[in-house]
């Protein structure tokens, strides 16, 4: 019923059900609201953040399975090329996808540095986007590998 | 003036109502219109920003607010530039025009020798001390807007027209955004167990295996048919309303078969006839051709269930919603809960992008019932995934046949396009229910069949009028008298279906008459702004080097004006079909006369683009038994991030034309490029959407 975890950097103890899925535990527990649920079934991408620096659903992940990983959160982005990028391409419609997509694609470009176009499209395709920004997204992940490139040179 | 006045004024004239100068040198504009993806607020902004000549950042935006936000209806049919756009440059010019003139008379100057610069007045380029902060207080703001002040040249714009980013994307790539993450102190959440249908009646719920599932504390709110979840712990009445199903047991619920769930399944129902355009030729020589295309129902399948707030405290009910329209959805809520209008308070908050009337409305009415059961707590009422799949309303199947018939020449000289479809809009200010409504103890007759006027661009007659130059041209409607399962409006409504079946069947005349369906297109039609566009994209999609096709490769191309008097685009793909369609390219061309923010218009285009590719190929709802069975993203697939084209845009810059609503013009024409692309690959043609790989195999095999 009390579970250890670090989230975005920061070790926290929650009192929950071992089965409660770790989205509910970050909204509502943590009142970390950037993680959105979407379908509760591993299907769309809304809920996705990194779990020990690897892009995972967080919908229907039980609580205690994370005890002691590290939990990333679109919270945690606010210095990263990411979020920048995002804005200047104007990457999004309703955002409702864009906390779940930023988080796939900060796995990438930690792992990355030089993402193809196919590279990228591969890792955001576990993820909808309905308003149909697609072609923005892939720009925008673009424009932060290559903002990162410039800064690691710089 | 009035009768030239736009709507949202004449309903609104009072002009503190619209624009305020507050205390911080900001400028409080107040909308109806709501956000839902599409960047209005924005436009909006930038709009009121270009008339006063104030900095974009001076202004705090209040939208959809029943206290105190304009009554604009609803934000639908693309028509929130087009109507609120032109009442806020009528509203913001003439405020600058009268406060201007008493500074004038003040000044003992002429108004054409004060300039404004951030809101200060200048005269002959000096400060002269004073700003509209300074006539906060005038009565100028209580008095009714006359619409007589002459807005800005648009040669002299400096905000619109320019890309102006939107401020709302901060917070939603950033962590708190929407409706589903508002906390109130006391907030208990609330998850619902559906009735199956109208009519369907609770004989008996398992209350104790619903509890052994949720494992926690909750309290069950029933009213009538309808069966709520609510505690203070989201996790625990998720799981109640997860295990509900299974431990309740319905009489008299209406059954469902999958044949209900093509469109040609209402050629057997019976209709409203409806009849627009000229009348029928007793008798007409020429050649007959006709052909029949189709939509099946398909979902709005937002990325976001549906969410609703409500608290009642004191006898007054504040609601919160996503929703389209915050005064139909307040005067909706206060008439069925038998509370005045003042009684309740609806405010938009953000949600998904809704692409039209979705499960928002009925999720408020949801948290409105239970919060009267419970006064004084925050209701938050959260659709699942299922659930918004399974009860939000959906956009009607639809098939339309037509009938031409050639002179010698293949001419068209007569022209008929016959629909048979349910009402593409059942609002319940169009005599639609709110879901849980019908679950109540005294619930509302079943809706009556509905659809939009002519003037308001039909609903299944949407669109379904040929602009090209043919002597006779008619619509016969049958609008069906009921739908197997609640419909109401989708992006476009008819537009996409009539669209895809009007584009499709030029191409086949222009085969049929030995023709290249550009030049075709071209010969029939003389409006001189779609010729621009079919030959702009005509010449960037290389048509000149399109072969004879039928290698699996395709290019396609289409046309259309929504509603035949909104925005233009002409749109070309190029697909690939091998056991499926793929389409890799696509060109837009668009006509939209102003654009505010070029950028914002850009998305929306493509954004239409892609979601009329995911119809197309991939959309339909699924029908069986008590319902809906397609009911998650594996039965009601989407179009992926590696299955979306290249796209390339073009926005024609037509500054001194009316603006012209754009949201939803790229659907139809790219559903009748498909269409056509796919003919030109395959060598056979496919009129029934969507173009899957079971319609594909039955095309090729013949």
């Amino acid at each position: 019923m009390s579970i250890e975890l670090t989230v975005n950097g920061r070790t926290v103890i929650v009192a929950a059900a071992d089965d409660t899925p770790l989205l509910d535990v970050l909204r509502n527990h943590l009142d970390l609201k950037g993680s959105r649920y979407g379908c509760g079934l591993e299907q769309c991408g809304s809920c996705m953040v990194l779990i020990d620096g690897k892009a995972e659903y967080s919908c229907a992940r039980e609580v205690a399975s994370v005890a002691g990983k590290r939990v990333e959160t679109v919270e945690s982005l606010a210095a990263h090329p990411l979020r920048q990028a995002f804005l200047d391409e104007q990457a999004g419609q309703c955002g409702y996808c864009l906390s779940g997509i930023l988080m796939s694609a900060k796995a990438l470009l930690d792992s990355n540095k030089n993402p193809s176009r196919a590279d990228i499209v591969t890792a955001l395709d576990r993820h909808l986007c309905r308003c149909g920004a697609h072609p923005r997204i892939l720009r925008a992940v673009e424009k932060a590998a290559a903002a990162l490139r410039e800064g690691a040179r710089s | 003036m009035s009768e030239t006045l736009p709507l949202s004024i004449i309903n609104n004239r009072r002009m503190s109502k619209w624009v305020r100068f507050q205390s911080d040198r900001t400028v409080r504009l107040s909308v109806g219109k709501v956000e839902i993806g599409q960047g209005v607020l924005t436009a909006l902004t930038q709009i009121a920003a270009e008339e006063l000549d104030v900095a974009i950042d001076r202004f705090a935006i209040v939208s959809g607010d029943t206290r105190d936000a304009p009554d604009e209806g609803s934000t639908s049919s693309s028509q929130s530039i087009e109507m609120s756009g032109r009442s806020v440059r009528l509203v913001t010019a003439e405020l600058r025009a009268r406060i201007i003139d008493r500074l004038a008379r003040r000044l003992n100057c002429s108004p054409s020798d004060i300039a404004v610069d951030d809101g200060a007045f200048l005269l002959d380029d000096e400060p002269t001390g004073h700003d509209y902060w300074n006539f906060a207080g005038d009565p100028d703001f209580a008095d009714d807007i006359t619409g007589t002040a002459r807005p800005k040249d648009p040669a002299a714009y400096k905000i619109v027209g320019q890309p102006v980013p939107r401020k709302d994307l901060e917070a939603k790539v950033s962590g708190a955004a929407f409706i589903h993450d508002i906390a109130r102190p006391g907030m208990l959440h609330a998850r619902t167990l559906r009735q199956p249908a109208r009519g369907a009646k609770l004989t008996s719920l398992d209350e104790a295996a619903v509890r052994r599932a949720a494992r926690g504390n909750f309290r069950v709110v029933c009213v009538g048919d309808f069966v709520a979840f609510v505690g203070d712990d989201e996790t625990v009445v998720q799981r109640a309303a997860v295990a509900a199903p299974a431990h309740a047991r319905w009489d008299n619920v209406r059954q469902l078969t999958p044949s209900q769930q093509e469109a040609a399944w209402y050629a057997t129902q019976p209709s409203d006839d409806r009849f627009v355009g000229d009348p029928v030729p007793e008798a007409i020589a020429g050649e007959v051709v006709t052909a029949t295309y189709s939509r099946p129902f398909v979902a709005h399948a937002a990325m976001a269930p549906s969410c609703g707030l409500a608290e009642y405290r004191d006898g007054h009910l504040q609601v919160w919603s996503h929703t389209q329209g915050v005064y139909p959805l307040r005067n909706t809520l206060a008439d069925i809960l038998g509370l005045s209008r003042e009684q309740v308070t609806v405010r938009h908050a953000h949600g998904a992008g809704c692409y039209g009337h979705n499960g928002a409305d009925d999720a408020a009415f949801d948290a409105a019932v239970i919060a009267m059961q419970l006064p004084g707590h925050c209701i938050r009422v959260q659709w699942r995934r299922e659930e918004e799949f399974g009860f939000e309303p959906v956009g009607t199947a639809h098939m339309t046949r037509i009938k031409a018939v050639l002179d010698a020449a293949g001419k068209p000289i007569d022209w008929t396009c016959e629909v048979w479809a349910g009402s593409h809009v059942q609002r319940p200010v169009y005599g639609g229910n709110m879901l849980t409504h019908e679950a109540l103890p005294t619930p509302p007759p079943a809706p009556k069949p509905n659809d939009p006027p002519e003037a308001a661009g039909g609903g299944g007659t949407r669109n379904g009028t040929p602009l090209y130059d043919f002597p006779a041209k008619r619509i016969i409607h049958h609008l069906a008298l009921a739908t197997p399962v609640r419909t109401s409006s989708l992006r476009g409504l008819g537009a996409l279906p009539n669209v895809f079946a009007l584009e499709c069947f030029v191409d086949e005349l222009a085969e049929k008459a030995g023709v290249d369906p550009v030049a075709w297109r071209l010969s029939h039609l003389s409006d001189p702004r779609a010729r621009w566009l079919i030959e702009n994209v005509t010449d960037r999609c290389d048509w000149a080097s399109r072969g004879a096709g039928g290698d699996g490769k395709g290019l396609g191309i289409a046309w259309a004006r929504y509603k035949n008097k909104a925005a233009y685009a002409a749109v070309a793909v190029e697909v690939e079909v091998d056991q499926e369609v793929h389409v890799r390219r696509a060109w837009i061309a668009a006509d939209a006369g102003l654009v505010i923010n070029p950028d914002g218009a850009a998305n929306q285009l493509e954004g239409g683009l892609i979601h009329a590719v995911s119809m197309t190929l991939k959309e339909q709802v699924k029908l069986d038994g008590d319902g809906i069975t397609s009911l998650d993203w594996e039965t009601y697939p989407i179009l992926k991030f590696s299955e979306v084209p290249e796209i390339s845009t073009v926005i024609i810059h037509a500054p001194n034309e009316p603006t012209l609503g754009m949201g939803e013009c790229t659907f139809g024409p790219t559903a009748a490029a498909i269409g056509n692309a796919v003919k030109h690959a395959l060598g056979v043609r496919i009129r029934d959407m969507p173009l899957t790989r079971e319609r594909i195999a039955a095309a090729i095999m013949g």
